[in-house]
């Protein structure tokens, strides 16, 4: 069974994002990227799956350009030497692709998946930059398989998946649904490994195919700019609060205070 | 041509949720310039009435033992049915583990853009426009939709304060059936969590703790006493978390819950910018730390600076004594 990663850098979750031009979007140039937090817990279930001799193979895939390698390698240098780990990447990459929305990425990735003929794809739950959660539900709904996202809990046996994932109230909900199929991660799943010295040695020597819209067989007009159903613009920073009071005095007295200011004048309580 | 607003309704065992008044209320108020009319889809369920009161002209429902377990298929395929119905210019749900699951396939089927987490919804030039919440909330932006229909899912309590004021509507049953794709994902089960709690996502007060609670008893003896006082649902910091206080599912920040209550208490928590990620639109934040310097004081409406093993016990107890309710 052939595993697929979906990965995608992102600003760093300690990032500090500046938006100076409302147009034109934050401004990313200073910012230490990242692979997403979530997809590393896809990367790290993959591995589990191929360590259990569940997964025969392992690709990694990402939709970037090859200042996007850096945090490729990150990934492939997951896993034991020798033993686990992706055996390679694919980098999705062509300037037909600029511009694309969510359903024009979940294009280029479910032709991707086909092209490479994966029976799982793993991705995680959402991306920590624009947050959407809507790219591999997307990609499964083009490939035509089912999807299950936010999985904090994985069985997988030929042919079959059953997973568990939060829902309201605390409550777990356990489904099943059989391969080919898209399952999104959440943090629960697994616990990240850290990359070795050896397998970033080796991490160096493992392959990134480029793949254009071309070799994808993707008609170029049904991604990028041009085919994208939503257009964003008009950023802005977050509102700025307005200055908060602190209340002071000894305990009895400020619980007191807080109480009575809760309800008569912020008025939530 | 599109035209109208359709509400997708969430509702536990059969009674419509807060959120789906709140978008209800939105959603006539957005009709009022967008024009068209204002419907509501059930789905496993059939209790309209209250839909009516709060501004759906038409209450589509789906029932039935495929549907009422709401798995993705099946919401995407009762969705299909009543855009089918209702020709909508918007579709609008509450961003939710259901509508995670499946809004994003309806906009790959129908072809639509969709935009997630919406904060703000408004009407310009005759179009919805959304605003959403960007790179864990440090920014945000406006999307605008090209196609037919444009697919949007609200963060819950975005929109507070819904009224009654529309009629009671009876049920307009839709006939919806599962390809073999949209039945593939089965539900075998549902696990109940040790005591039943608000969802965070939905909760409009919470109390978190942080990592100087230093324990689960104390988070069992200090943080939760006093949500319970304060008719709050717990919530908690990835430190404490990680440090094993609480579970994963209380976990507020970039990569646990999202929150957007209206009151948010935070004991000894000090503000890293992940956790600031998870809450910062709560609409009146509390901050107790022992810690003067500490950067949630930037973001709190009221702070305290003091020991929450002598304030949060305190607060408890006032909490009680003045008889708060939930």
């Amino acid at each position: 069974m052939k595993v697929g990663v979906c990965i995608k850098r992102v600003p760093g979750s300690d990032s500090r994002i500046s938006v100076t031009d409302a147009e034109s979007g934050p401004d990313l140039s200073g910012v230490g990227w990242e692979v997403n937090p979530y997809d590393s817990f896809a990367i790290e279930a993959a591995i589990q799956l191929q360590e259990a001799s569940i997964a025969s193979d392992v690709v990694v895939f990402s939709v970037c350009g090859a200042d996007g390698d850096a945090k490729i390698r990150d990934a492939l240098a997951m896993g034991k030497k020798g033993q686990s780990g992706a055996s390679k990447a694919v980098r999705l990459d062509d300037p037909a692709f600029e511009g694309s929305d969510s359903l024009g990425i979940a294009r280029i990735l479910a032709a991707a998946m086909s092209k490479e003929g994966v029976d799982i794809v793993l991705a995680g739950r959402q991306s920590i930059d624009g947050d959407s959660s809507q790219v591999p539900a997307m990609m499964a709904e083009i490939l035509g398989w089912p999807s299950v996202c936010e999985v904090t809990d994985l069985e997988v046996s030929p042919g079959k998946v059953k997973a568990w994932r939060q829902v309201g109230g605390g409550k777990r909900e356990v489904v099943e649904l059989p391969t080919p199929c898209v399952i999104t991660t959440d943090k629960g799943l697994n616990t990240p490994r850290y990359p070795t010295l050896p397998g970033i040695m080796m991490a160096k020597r493992k392959p990134i195919e480029v793949l254009d819209a071309a070799a994808l067989g993707l008609d170029p007009g049904s991604v990028g700019a041009a085919a994208a159903h939503v257009s964003i613009g008009n950023w802005s920073p977050p509102p700025e609060r307005p200055p908060g009071r602190m209340l002071e005095g000894d305990t009895a007295s400020v619980v007191s205070e807080l109480i009575t200011l809760l309800r008569d004048e912020a008025k939530v309580l | 041509m599109s035209n109208g607003i359709l509400v997708v309704c969430e509702h536990e065992n059969g009674t419509p949720k807060k959120t789906a008044y709140e978008l209800l209320s939105k959603a006539r108020e957005l009709s009022a310039s967008l024009g068209g009319d204002v419907s509501a889809l059930l789905i496993g369920a059939s209790t309209t009435e209250m839909l009516g009161e709060y501004g759906a002209a038409t209450v589509y429902t789906v029932e039935g033992a495929d549907f009422d377990a709401g798995g993705p298929g099946a919401w995407v395929s009762a969705m299909s049915a009543a855009i089918a119905a209702a020709n909508p210019a918007v579709v609008l749900g509450s961003t939710s583990d259901r509508t995670r699951a499946a809004f994003p396939r309806l906009a790959a089927r129908i072809g639509a853009g969709m935009a997630s987490d919406c904060t703000e919804l408004f009407v310009d030039g005759g179009a919805i426009v959304a605003r959403r919440p960007m790179y864990a909330g440090k920014a945000s932006a406006e999307v605008r939709f090209s196609s037919d229909v444009a697919l949007v899912t609200a963060r819950p309590n975005s929109f507070p304060g819904a009224t009654a004021s529309g009629s009671a509507v009876g049920s307009t049953p839709l006939d919806a059936q599962l390809s073999d794709l949209d039945a593939a994902v089965k539900i075998v089960g549902l696990e109940e969590p040790k005591s039943a709690v608000v969802d965070l996502a939905e909760a409009s007060r919470i109390v978190s703790g942080g990592r100087p609670v230093d324990s689960a008893e104390n988070f069992d003896a200090l943080i939760r006493p006093l949500a319970a006082a304060m008719g709050a649902t717990a919530g908690a910091s990835r430190a404490a978390v990680d440090s094993g206080f609480a579970p994963h599912s209380e976990q507020v920040g970039q990569t646990g819950k999202v929150v957007n209550p209206s009151l948010y208490i935070a004991c000894a928590i000090s503000g890293a910018i992940q956790h600031l990620a998870g809450m910062r639109t709560s609409r009146v934040i509390v901050a107790i730390n022992k810690n003067p310097d500490a950067p949630i004081f930037e973001h709190a409406t009221y702070g305290i600076v003091g020991d929450i093993f002598e304030v949060v016990p305190a607060l408890a107890d006032e909490a009680r004594k003045q008889g708060i309710s939930a």
